[in-house]
């Protein structure tokens, strides 16, 4: 089954002072072809005032995108039961949805409101896990409502969800000569992005702590590359390193202790790691190549990097403890920037093809690759925490926009943004 | 960070409804206010941080319009009116190009002359690739111009070498043209 879904999220953001900045859309491409049927129905409300937020409708989003589900359209729905006691079991079976999701909304009149869900299996007509209420201010029924598209997915499919998650990217707007860049952050649907740093000058290659409240990335300053480090609640920022040369691609180490990061102070790149606490540097590699890209293995004893000390660039490991240096890719004219899943189980990286640059995922076990994007230009793939879908930048129609793809290849939708390139996005860890 | 700097900062509260208040979600906390250590971190900056808390939390907004490196003292350099301050470079490739040797033979004649003039070679590469490997690949262009000059006789004290990847591009289009004009290195006096 193809797809071709657009969802115009129209969603009143009047809480929001900052809504007037441009939003990415998702654009659903390409389907999966065993899609779950699920009905998410209006969530219940008898409030005087209009909520903020459509919560099932956000709920209906995030389950679509994922691939696994397939949604029942309101307009089709026979009723519109609001809990598991009014809920007519024919009317859904009718509908062939196999699990229904009813809730409400109900103001408690102390400046938040109960969200209430109950997940319905159609065939055995009984709930699924509790019967779950939240109480939210208004500026969060976002937040309950991607709590509740968690909470169906891991029901449904016995994966973690990833749709509280957030992303980060760079944007780069104005005038092309001149442009303003900015290094944002956005829910993982691309909602409710708010700009973390502003330069006149590149920002590049940001990344996550492993518990997701600190962030790393490059900027210039004076026409010259710093790593910086900054915590996102409060913004409070810091210049790690300002060395002659590449200061770049920082990663943090799953303990957070550590930075992965490329330093040319040597005279060519090399990975080193930083200890954050006592700013103690480690050179990982030594090779007159180029040695960049690094990214932690998730149990932190070995570094994936690309270098070209084969000729074309490929992915490398470097043992962090002994330095022993192994090559990883075979397949393609060239590899870089790779990233594996959170379980180690697959590398990503950026493969060229012909002249073409592309996604492409290789299975560690057995070495085998497919490519899974077939965009233009397409480069920094990042993964979901659960391992579900890589995000990656691309290009159309000359501008920089983000996709998504995922790890099966058979769901695919892009997030364009209204204005300015999109690029580098890094996908959040789990945030608890 | 002296004094005077901090008057350039100016710290803007943002909306509160942002703060955080999904009960469910353990790591939703209101935000922090933001601290004079922001203004710190960010002395001589032209950049901007914003604290984005997070519960969804946008509460404050540094500005910070202090121009860092006013410009480099300009230094008679009539002897190198007209010379060539751009090299070109092929595709994945660092190796200076015949074309560029008359004029970087110019550019080291007036270092050697001149020992305290300064240089900055800034490498540049084109879109396709990725970023990081564009910085190193666009270090590697700056360095090797840095070495031609060093062979006819400059100090390598006087040459820094930078890289911007793929991030300044001068010319705009997705085509081989554009991308020639974009993998160069730049002669930067300062």
């Amino acid at each position: 089954m193809k797809k071709h879904i657009f969802l115009a999220f129209v969603m009143a953001c009047l809480t929001f002072s900052m809504s007037a900045r441009a939003q990415l859309v998702i654009e659903i491409t390409s389907g999966a072809d065993q899609l779950l049927p699920i009905a998410v129905v209006p969530f219940g409300y008898s409030g005087a005032e209009p909520l903020p937020e459509d919560v099932a409708g956000i709920v209906q989003s995030d389950l679509l995108r994922s691939g696994v589900f397939e949604t029942i359209p309101r307009e089709n729905m026979l009723s519109l039961p609001s809990s598991s006691q009014n809920v007519s079991y024919r009317d859904w079976r009718l509908l062939k949805a196999d699990y229904v999701l009813v809730g409400s909304v109900t103001d408690n009149n102390n400046g938040t409101f109960r969200v209430s869900f109950e997940l319905l299996n159609v065939l055995t007509q009984t709930r699924v896990g509790k019967r779950e209420a939240l109480d939210v201010r208004p500026s969060n029924f976002r937040d309950a409502a991607h709590y509740i598209s968690d909470k169906v997915y891991q029901q449904l499919t016995g994966i973690r969800g990833a749709f509280s998650t957030r992303i980060l990217y760079v944007t780069a707007e104005g005038d092309k000569g001149a442009p303003t860049y900015k290094l944002q952050v956005a829910d993982a649907d691309g909602y409710r992005p708010r700009v973390v740093v502003s330069s006149k000058e590149p920002i590049l290659s940001p990344s996550w702590s492993s518990d997701g409240k600190k962030i790393a990335y490059v900027m210039f300053r004076n026409r010259r590359p710093s790593i910086f480090i900054q915590e996102l609640a409060t913004g409070k920022q810091e210049r790690l390193t300002q060395f002659e040369g590449l200061n770049g691609a920082p990663a943090w180490s799953p303990d957070g202790k550590k930075l992965a990061l490329v330093l040319s102070k040597d005279n060519n790149p090399e990975i080193y790691t930083l200890d954050i606490a006592t700013r103690k540097l480690e050179r990982m590699t030594n090779h007159y190549n180029i040695d960049t890209e690094p990214t932690w293995e998730p149990d932190g004893k070995g570094i994936i990097f690309t270098s070209d000390r084969g000729g074309s660039p490929q992915i490398y490991r470097v043992d962090v403890n002994s330095k022993n240096v192994e090559r990883i890719t075979f397949e393609g004219e060239l590899n870089t920037r790779a990233r594996l899943t959170p379980d180690g189980r697959y590398l990503v990286t950026v493969q060229k093809n012909n002249g073409d640059y592309h996604v492409a995922l290789q299975d560690m076990n057995t070495g085998r690759v497919e490519i899974l994007s077939q965009t233009y230009l397409d480069e920094s793939p990042t993964i979901a925490p659960n391992g579900s879908m890589v995000m990656y930048a691309t290009s159309e129609r000359g501008k920089g926009i983000l996709a998504v793809v995922s790890v099966d290849g058979l769901v695919k939708y892009k997030l364009p943004s209204a204005d300015g390139d999109v690029r580098e996005p890094a996908w959040s860890p789990y945030f608890n | 960070m002296s004094v005077s700097k901090l008057g350039k900062f100016a710290v803007v509260g943002l909306s509160a409804a942002w703060l955080a208040g999904c009960s469910t979600t353990a790591t939703e906390n209101d935000s922090a206010a933001m601290s004079e250590e922001n203004g710190q971190a960010q002395a001589g900056s032209s950049d901007s941080t914003y604290a984005a808390g997070e519960g969804g939390s946008l509460n404050s907004v540094i500005v910070d319009d202090g121009a860092e490196g006013a410009a480099a003292a300009q230094m008679d350099q009539n002897s190198l009116d007209g010379v060539a301050t751009v090299f070109y470079f092929d595709f994945d490739k660092s190796i200076v190009r015949p074309e560029a040797r008359e004029a970087l033979a110019k550019h080291a004649q007036y270092l050697i002359d001149n020992p305290d003039a300064r240089i900055v070679l800034e490498g540049h590469a084109d879109e396709r690739g990725t970023r990081e490997y564009n910085m190193a690949l666009g270090e590697r262009r700056a360095k090797a111009i840095m070495r031609y000059l060093t062979i006819q006789g400059v100090a390598a004290s006087q040459i820094e070498t930078v890289s911007f990847g793929e991030e300044v591009p001068v010319a705009f289009g997705h085509d081989s043209s554009s991308w020639q004009l974009n993998r160069r290195v730049e002669v930067r006096y300062e």
